[in-house]
């Protein structure tokens, strides 16, 4: 049996991160489990450590909060207090009769630190307390011309030009909703492109005006105010209240069709107009991954984005004994958020394996008070922005027969339709049982959340947590080949 | 409303059962309390087996089963990607060989036909399977469907033939008059009817509780891993060990584990599945999966590179008998029921459905019903004794 962590963190973005640097500092024997090959998450995914340039850091925001985290990180890898394991993804979380959780390991294909010994090898590590930090991907919504080549998830383009330095594409338009949109299309402008339009579903960069919001979180309304300066600079044409309607092109992305919509409901509205593009990156806000707390059967809600997320309590408890989560995956909020979501879960679990020291027990006190209190502020920060870029309620009228829904299945919206009509299909796991949405490749990531609400509105009603859960559970939280799936025979005691 | 018969339970013995009634001339009304197919019937394969059954009662009502899917079922088949590939019995030893090829001479007897496979020819059966391995039996009768498309187009069948189906409604009790059971009070009013068929599979038990009966049905697991897409062919039958046989009929409670690995419609592999009884627990078990995938990469060693893109399990509906529980309820007049099928439920669910309906229509079924009696098991307190 391998040494038992007190606890495993799972995700190394600004959440985890955080959660480690802060469980260490409070004592504790920590495990950091990372997909990605560096920290960072999808905020601070950088650069090639090992070929960056000064300027790169540029178009990060917190990036002295990154700093340092990461150097705290360094010193306490290297003084063995935390063991920091990129380039591993956890695949399945079980858990023995004396609450220990197990989690199974196999190695990611990514880019990895040069000398990282640990690369490469599947494994497994054992803790007595989790905190999960998975984060989130961009939330797609199906439009038809979407499987074409040249179409991305905005964070995919970002990430392409963070981390590798590639330009997507040489004529781009950004599209889908929410401030998020603005990063992605000033960074394609920086590397060269020439950005066609920001296609922005809702009405104004509202949340820059909503007092809530600018109150709650000072930095933020300067963070945006940034973003929209750099807008101007690279004249970067923002178009509201519009949509993309279709992406036209043989072979590969040519154009986009636009049209505007209406205000309150996002039904078509307007005139048509074409727009050349040989890059479409495409974001409806995000969607958090759960596959890890619903694995563990965390109770789970539909938060005001309409994302399913991670029910946890003033101490990011979920409803699992022993099982912290933070950031994206407790509600989508941005990365000081994550960070403070990830310090408080830390120190509360400090707190709770009696690690703290009496003597600084009335500092920690102290310490879980002011994070709240933050957290409180981000939460309503989150709220604030989430309505006003909502997901058009009448999306789903945007789609044709023929719109392709899983592109991994190849299921379109007349599929849906007729499994609902015709076979009684009234729910999304009967839907995916019935039509294969979600049943191929990606296990219903990209397409999840688009057959929840279709599912909802094809039976003329809200779409539900209930509706979301069956979508956003994956039995193996990555899929691994036969062979590791066969070493557990050997490794796990029967249960 | 009234109903000639109310059918509880939208699997896919409720869904067969439904759909003959309906094609009898009955007014039916099922009643589901999740979504359709939400039980037993999405949870597991869709195997239509002989090969795995010894002779008896089993083995009858599956080749009748055989003959309704193909013949009164036949002009459907597509709808639900039926399929008759085969199934592939190999023995890993010759030992194992011995007992297989003892077996098939019974199963000869019974009307099943087996071709027995030489070491030399196996490969022109499976071209992936493993050195080393002593021989075959190969089942022709065989054959696959796509469960949840069975119990989704059965039951749009029968709504074609006047039936109602009413989903997210629970049977909460029984209408009674002395003994009789006249209908069923549900979440969503009561439901006077002639007949109530209990197909609640492995709920079925706390069912006839709530009509006062003893029916012994109990949940046994088993998982299933799904692989990533192959290429078209790539296991061409469904193939599995000599031992599943004897792991189908066993009545140990410990995990075994004997896969059948097949490939289906959409290019992924099905590798099925494990047998434990361990109550109605919904945790994974790395041993249970772990044991699945090293017994499918001994028959196929190139499936060590294949990726699983998931597992899912279910709960198995079984008797201490190992047979089904099929007709009227003597000890509550106007309850039926057919439930208690086990591994083998998506394949026995067309014979059943069909006696079923011929029986509540007064007509004598095709097959012989007793062995499947509702009070065959002893009362719990004699079993006490
Ligand atoms: C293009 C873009 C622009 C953005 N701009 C801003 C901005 O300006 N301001 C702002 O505040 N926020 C911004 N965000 C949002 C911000 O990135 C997130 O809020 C933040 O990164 C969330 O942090 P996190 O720790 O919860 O998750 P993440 O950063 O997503 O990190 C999660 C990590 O967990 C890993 N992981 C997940 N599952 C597993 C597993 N099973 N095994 C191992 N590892 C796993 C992932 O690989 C990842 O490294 C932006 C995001 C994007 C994509
Ligand atoms: C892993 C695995 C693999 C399998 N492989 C095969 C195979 O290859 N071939 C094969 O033939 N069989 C196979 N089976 C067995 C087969 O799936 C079952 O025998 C069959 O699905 C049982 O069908 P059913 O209609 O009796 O039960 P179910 O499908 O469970 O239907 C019963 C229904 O009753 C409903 N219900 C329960 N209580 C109430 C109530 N009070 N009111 C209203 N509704 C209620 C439930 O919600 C459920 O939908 C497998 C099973 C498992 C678990």
């Amino acid at each position: 049996m391998p040494d038992t962590y007190d606890v495993a963190v799972v995700g190394a973005g600004p959440a985890g991160l955080a959660a480690a640097v802060e469980s260490a500092a409070a004592g504790l024997g920590v495990v950091l489990i990372d997909a990605a090959g560096q920290p960072g998450g999808q905020y601070w995914r950088h650069y090639d450590e090992n070929h960056a340039r000064p300027d790169d850091r540029r178009g990060h925001h917190g990036w002295s909060t990154f700093t340092r985290l990461r150097e705290r990180l360094d010193a306490l890898t290297a003084t063995g207090r935390i063991r920091y394991l990129p380039g591993h993804q956890v695949w399945l979380v079980t858990r023995d009769e004396n609450g220990a959780f197990t989690l199974q390991l196999t190695p990611t294909t990514s880019t990895r630190v040069d000398g990282a010994e640990e690369a490469g090898l599947s494994r497994a590590e054992t803790a007595r307390a989790l905190i999960l930090c998975p984060g989130g991907y961009d939330r797609q919504l199906p439009i038809p011309g979407w499987d074409l080549p040249g179409v991305m998830a905005a964070g995919g383009a970002q990430a392409l030009l963070k981390g590798h330095r590639t330009l997507a594409g040489r004529r781009a338009v950004v599209a889908g909703t929410g401030p998020f949109l603005l990063p992605v299309a000033t960074g394609l402008a920086r590397a060269g492109a020439s950005l066609a339009a920001v296609v922005e579903a809702n009405g104004t960069l509202g949340w820059l005006r909503d007092p809530v919001g600018a109150m709650s979180v000072p930095g933020k309304g300067v963070e945006a105010l940034q973003y929209a300066a750099l807008m101007a600079r690279h004249r970067i044409p923002y178009r509201r209240g519009t949509v993309i309607r279709e992406i036209l092109g043989e072979g590969r992305v040519e154009a986009v069709r636009i049209a505007r919509v209406d205000r309150v409901d996002g039904r078509l509205a307007g005139p048509e107009e074409e727009i050349a593009a040989d890059l479409v990156a495409l974001g409806w806000g995000f969607t958090p991954s759960l596959e890890l707390p619903l694995m563990l059967g965390a109770e789970t809600r539909r938060d005001v984005d309409g994302s399913l997320v991670v029910v946890v309590d003033d101490l990011q408890r979920s409803s699992v004994d022993g099982v912290y989560v933070a950031g994206e995956a407790t509600g989508v909020g941005g990365a000081a958020l994550a960070v403070a979501e990830g310090r408080l879960s830390a120190v509360a679990l400090g707190v709770a394996l009696r690690r703290t020291p009496e003597s600084s027990r009335r500092a920690v006190v102290a310490v879980i008070g002011r994070l709240s209190r933050e957290i409180r502020r981000g939460r309503r920060f989150a709220a604030a922005m989430h309505r006003a870029y909502p997901v058009p309620v009448a999306w789903t009228r945007w789609l044709s027969d023929s719109t392709l829904v899983c592109r991994c299945e190849e299921v379109s919206y007349g599929d849906l339709v007729r499994a609902h009509r015709d076979l009684g299909a009234e729910d999304p796991r009967t839907l995916k049982m019935l039509a294969r949405p979600g049943m191929g490749w990606c296990q219903g990531r990209v397409c999840g959340f688009a057959t929840a609400e279709i599912s909802a509105c094809l039976s003329r009603r809200e779409t539900t947590a209930e509706d979301l859960r069956p979508l956003s559970t994956r039995s193996l939280a990555v899929p691994v080949t036969l062979g590791e799936l066969a070493a557990l025979a050997d490794d796990l005691p029967g249960n | 409303m009234t109903a000639d018969l109310v059918v509880v339970g939208a699997g896919v013995v409720g869904a067969a059962g439904a759909y003959f009634a309906s094609l009898a001339g009955l007014r039916v009304v099922v009643v589901e309390r999740g979504a359709l197919a939400g039980g037993t019937s999405s949870a597991g394969e869709g195997n239509l087996l002989v090969s795995d059954k010894e002779a008896g009662p089993e083995l009858d009502l599956a080749l009748y089963s055989q003959r309704i899917w193909r013949e009164d079922l036949g002009e459907h088949a597509g709808l639900w990607e039926f399929e008759s590939k085969g199934g592939l019995v190999v023995a890993a030893s010759e030992h194992g060989l011995a007992s297989l090829r003892e077996l098939t001479v019974h199963q000869r007897r019974y009307g099943v036909e087996v071709r027995d496979v030489a070491r030399a020819e196996l490969r022109d059966y499976e071209p992936h399977l493993s050195d080393g391995l002593a021989g075959a039996a190969f089942y022709p009768q065989d054959a696959q469907v796509q469960p949840m498309l069975v119990v989704a187009h059965l039951l749009r069948l029968a709504r074609e033939a006047g039936a109602l189906v009413r989903t997210r409604t629970e049977v909460v009790g029984f209408l009674r008059d002395g003994d009789r059971v006249t209908g069923v009070r549900t979440t969503g009013g009561d439901i006077p009817a002639g007949a109530v068929l209990n197909a609640t599979g492995t709920w079925a038990g706390g069912v006839a509780d709530l009509a006062g009966v003893h029916v012994p049905v109990l949940p046994r697991r088993g998982f299933i891993l799904v692989t990533e897409p192959m290429p078209s062919r790539t296991i061409r039958h469904k193939v599995y060990a000599a031992e599943y046989v004897g792991d189908v009929a066993s009545s140990d409670a410990a995990l075994q584990t004997s896969p059948v690995v097949e490939g289906t419609g959409s290019g992924t592999i099905l590798i099925g599945s494990s047998r434990e009884r361990v109550g109605f627990d919904r945790t994974v078990s790395g041993k249970a999966i772990g044991t699945l995938a090293a017994k499918a990469i001994a028959l196929f060693p190139m499936l060590r590179e294949v990726r699983a893109m998931r597992t899912y399990l279910g709960f198995r509906p079984y008797c201490p008998d190992h047979l089904p529980v099929i007709g009227p309820d003597p000890r509550a007049p106007g309850l039926w029921h057919a439930c208690g099928h086990e591994g083998a439920g998506i394949g026995l669910s067309a014979g059943t459905g069909k006696l079923i309906a011929q029986a509540l229509a007064g007509d004598g079924p095709d097959l012989d019903l007793t062995p499947f009696a509702p009070d065959r098991f002893p009362e719990p307190e004699e079993a006490l004794r």
